[in-house]
């Protein structure tokens, strides 16, 4: 069972009380974008054995979407985030180099 | 002018906790950011009590307020003063970016109390009931098997649950469930 800390309500919630919104920080094509980049946005994403990052949703309870970083093949999670960033912030990504060093994960290390 | 009846009618249960329906209860759902001082004010002015923080929830008998989300606040007043409160909200409010709404009839209310209290709640909702993790003076918005609830404590061995209108008879049934006689866990 999957346990994430929603960093707006506090609360460890557990994976009944939230519901998965996909891979996290994607970058919008829309209007006036290639087919290309296009049918990336919509259709590419990643499918890591290891460090991912995701977009959850407290949903039952405080409705507040948010991110997590966690790793797909031992369910340990790293850490938890605010949704109003672009990037996984700098502490996150230095828990993860803790347990793993030398992850990446699409455009980031 | 028709009775305005609320959603079981007062019903109720005792087994290992006596669950009853709470009659109507007056609600405002109240956003807005939570540190602005018109709005600390309003929810003084309605219910006397300060801006909760983080999960807080002051409440006595029908008034009271809790923290719902970072943005969110659910304000009890008497279901008889919600229209007069909610006025004099909108009225404090104004020119406050914010939005207050009378909830009343959208929702249901049930007590469950008695000393296996906590394992009534703890059967239903995946939460930590533990007398050290939850207290009065919290709040917790979760689900209730497969309805979205909250809960908080009136004193040590009563709760307060809050769901849908739409939803309370299952949420009584749930509840008549969790409580049957003779099903203690004994883990709380």
């Amino acid at each position: 069972m999957l346990i994430l800390n929603c960093p707006y309500c506090g609360v460890d919630a557990e994976e009944t009380e939230l519901a998965a919104g996909g891979e996290a920080h994607l970058k919008r094509y829309g209007p006036g974008s290639s087919d290309d980049e296009f049918h990336d946005y919509l259709f590419m994403r990643e499918n890591p054995k290891g460090v991912h990052f995701e977009r959850w949703r407290h949903a039952n309870g405080c409705g507040k979407w948010f991110h997590a970083a966690r790793a797909t093949d031992t369910l340990e999670v790293f850490g938890t985030y605010s949704a109003q960033t672009t990037e996984p912030p700098q502490e996150i990504r230095e828990a993860i180099t803790a347990k793993r060093p030398g992850w990446t994960w699409r455009e980031f290390e | 002018m028709s009775e305005p009846i609320s959603a079981l009618n007062h019903a109720s249960f005792e087994g290992i906790a006596k669950v009853e329906e709470c009659g109507l209860q007056g609600m405002i759902t109240l956003r807005g950011d939570l540190s602005d001082k018109a709005l600390a004010k309003a929810v003084k002015d309605a219910t006397g009590q300060k801006m909760p923080g983080q999960r807080e929830a002051f409440v006595e008998g029908e008034s009271g307020v809790c923290w719902m989300s970072s943005d969110e606040l659910l304000v009890l007043v008497p279901y008889a003063e919600v229209d007069a409160k909610l006025a004099a909200m909108t009225k404090t409010l104004s020119g406050t970016h914010s939005l207050a709404v009378n909830v009343s009839d959208a929702r249901a209310v049930f007590r469950v109390s008695g000393t296996s209290a906590r394992e009534v709640l703890g059967k239903i909702a995946p939460v930590e009931l533990s007398a050290e993790a939850f207290q009065p003076g919290q709040i917790r918005r979760s689900r209730l098997a497969q309805i979205a609830g909250a809960f908080w404590m009136d004193d040590t061995e009563t709760f307060r649950v809050v769901c849908f209108r739409s939803a309370a008879d299952y949420a009584f049934n749930l509840l008549k469930v969790a409580a049957q006689p003779g099903s203690e866990v004994g883990i709380y």
